[in-house]
């Protein structure tokens, strides 16, 4: 019971940082981007790749896997995103869409359609356990570096976004980027280090959870619905939203998969439908009063 | 005087829907392709199905503006029903085909009031959503519906009482182009009908419409509901041509496929429906002839310049080189 309550916490905090980006750039330029998932998996097959042909230790290619996700996070926006802001929603969706068959093309070209497992290091296969029977709580600990490192992720981000003269720019140009434009904020920079952070972290993400989520070249199109679940649910205007749904919908879906196996994804498709009936704008928006 | 100029004016009102000379030709063309080109029916008939199912979409998306990512719902409820009643009561293929339609419109009026509300995003979500939640519930049942392995054992009975499907496809091609051109005869008159009228209206500008007095969320309705019911056409023909449902049907790949032959067409007009349906099989029948595997990298491709380019540029090349003020 516990136990299952500390998977579904490390996959929620999994969610939360491979969905923060795609929040941010949404509640930011309005900007639906259905290949966020592609950057998730471009950092998760980074990770696989240095670790198995190059060798490099698990700890080691996490800050690679992000900073190489973010650089072509950062070109592709410079590149192919900035033409698409002003267009209507669909023409972005089908545009993203069309980035990510190509990407699953690409991965399945580049590194064949398998499976990939990771190696993960030996200190990160211990295994815990604390209290006894139904109550007992075991902690894997590569579950457990992965709270560890989202919490600290997410506090860091908190920091710089409430701390920072960078983040109180991003969040003027959440609120109304006209307004912020308006007063000197040079928007469009503020957005491409955003959109480059997020594709890093998603590319983080990724690496992080490859154990976890599976890495296969259709991890975009499978994990997609869920990045969007977080944000459509969890609203993109605060960092709160997003992290308690992202909570919800991994408890919810561990849980889920657990005691009704055969429904799997079943309860959470249902339970965002219900979400996003009662509040169209997200359970923590502030339109949602409007 | 004044009974002059109202004939008049409704003469010009009523101009774009009279059929032209070289839609007639189109049509009779279309009608003759499963004999001149008997060799190609199994594909003829897989791009009549499709060009409904995108004409479909047309509708909802392209008349009305509704965006939708999870069309495949109604079109997996059309194909699964088809072949359940085929399966259990009995094999007659008209029969079928209207137990598939009535089946996907019940379904789509009950979804409509979640399409009617919110923003884009939550409209996409939801629609994608009630899709998700369709395959999950074909998965489960799979007592009933034979799960990922598919449902066995449909016999779909002769045409008519007279014509067997055969291995050729041949009727098989003629029913789907007949239900296609019935449909696409119905939606023609319907998007000419003041009802049409007032969903172009509102997809343009939603806030004036409700500003008029027209129910904005009773039109929607209707239309979702209709638009519904055609794409449960479409799936039932696939079940009965193929003789076979699986959980395929419902898939995301398949929304997707139909949108974007939809935008390659152009939505808002209904042959684009026609011509994205018969442009993106065609394309996908030479691209998977090339490349087996990788063919979504070029479908993909295409899909990112179309997008940045945009449609009115990519088609029409003589207007690449002038700086047209409309374009942008």
């Amino acid at each position: 019971m516990l136990t299952l309550l500390f998977d579904g916490v490390a996959y929620g905090m999994l969610l939360f940082i491979l969905a923060l980006g795609l929040a941010v750039t949404m509640g930011l330029m309005n900007f639906i981007n259905l290949a966020h998932g592609a950057f998730a998996m471009a950092g998760g097959y980074i990770l696989i790749v240095l670790m198995q042909r190059a060798g490099w230790p698990f700890l080691a290619c996490l800050p690679v896997a992000f900073v190489i996700t973010a650089a072509a996070g950062a070109l592709l926006e410079r590149t192919l995103y900035r033409p698409m802001y002003g267009k209507p929603h669909l023409d972005q969706v089908l545009f993203s869409i069309g980035l990510t068959f190509m990407a699953v093309a690409s991965v399945d070209y580049l590194v064949g359609s398998s499976p990939q497992t990771v190696q993960l290091p030996e200190w990160l296969r211990a295994r815990f356990e604390l209290g006894s029977g139904s109550w007992q709580l075991g902690m894997g600990a590569y579950r457990l570096f992965i709270i560890v490192a989202c919490v600290a992720l997410a506090l860091g981000l908190q920091a710089i976004l409430a701390r920072t003269r960078f983040g109180s720019r991003l969040r003027a140009a959440v609120d109304d980027s006209r307004v912020a434009a308006g007063l000197g904020i040079p928007v469009n920079r503020v957005f491409l280090v955003t959109f480059a952070v997020g594709s890093g972290l998603a590319g983080l993400g990724g690496a992080l959870g490859a154990d976890i989520l599976g890495l296969t070249p259709t991890f975009p199109l499978t994990f997609m619905v869920y990045f969007l679940i977080v944000c459509a649910v969890g609203g993109t205007s605060s960092i709160t939203g997003p992290l308690v749904a992202a909570l919800v919908l991994g408890i919810a879906d561990v849980m889920g998969k657990y005691y009704v196996p055969k429904l799997g994804a079943f309860i959470v498709y249902v339970l965002m439908i219900a979400i996003l009936l009662w509040r169209p704008q997200g359970l923590f928006s502030r339109e949602a009063g409007r | 005087m004044s009974a002059a100029s109202d004939r008049t004016a409704a003469a010009r009102l009523l101009a774009p829907s009279r059929w032209r000379a070289w839609e007639v030709v189109l049509w009779l063309a279309i009608a003759a392709t499963p004999v001149v080109l008997g060799g190609h029916a199994p594909l003829i008939n897989e791009i009549a199905i499709f060009a409904l199912f995108a004409l479909s979409l047309d509708l909802i998306l392209g008349y009305a503006g509704i965006v939708s990512l999870g069309h495949a719902a109604y079109f997996g409820a059309g194909a699964y029903a088809a072949g359940l009643f085929a399966k259990h009561v009995m094999p007659d293929p008209l029969v079928g085909l209207l137990v598939g339609i009535v089946v996907a419109a019940v379904l789509g009026a009950l979804t409509s009031p979640m399409i009617v509300r919110g923003t884009d995003l939550t409209r996409l979500m939801v629609t994608m959503g009630i899709a998700l939640v369709l395959e999950e519930l074909a998965n489960k049942f799979d007592n009933i519906t034979g799960g990922i392995d598919g449902m066995q054992g449909v016999v779909i009975g002769p045409l008519l009482g007279r014509f067997e499907f055969d291995l050729g496809a041949r009727v098989a091609s003629v029913y789907s182009l007949a239900v296609l051109f019935v449909a696409f005869f119905l939606l023609r008159r319907l998007v000419h009908s003041p009802l049409g009228a007032s969903l172009q209206a509102l997809r343009d500008n939603r806030l004036r419409v409700s500003a008029i007095g027209m129910s904005v969320q009773a039109r929607l309705a209707v239309v979702y509901t209709v638009g519904a019911a055609l794409a449960g056409a479409a799936g039932a023909l696939l079940t009965q041509t193929t003789g076979f449902v699986s959980l395929d049907v419902l898939e995301f790949h398949r929304s997707a496929d139909v949108m974007l032959a939809l935008v390659i067409g152009g939505a808002g007009w209904l042959y684009g429906g026609l011509a994205g349906a018969i442009a993106f099989k065609v394309m996908h029948d030479l691209l998977s002839a090339i490349t087996t595997q990788y063919w979504t990298f070029w479908i993909g491709l295409f899909l990112v310049v179309l997008m940045l380019v945009g449609r009115d540029r990519l088609f029409k090349p003589w207007r690449w080189f002038k700086r047209a003020g409309g374009v942008r």
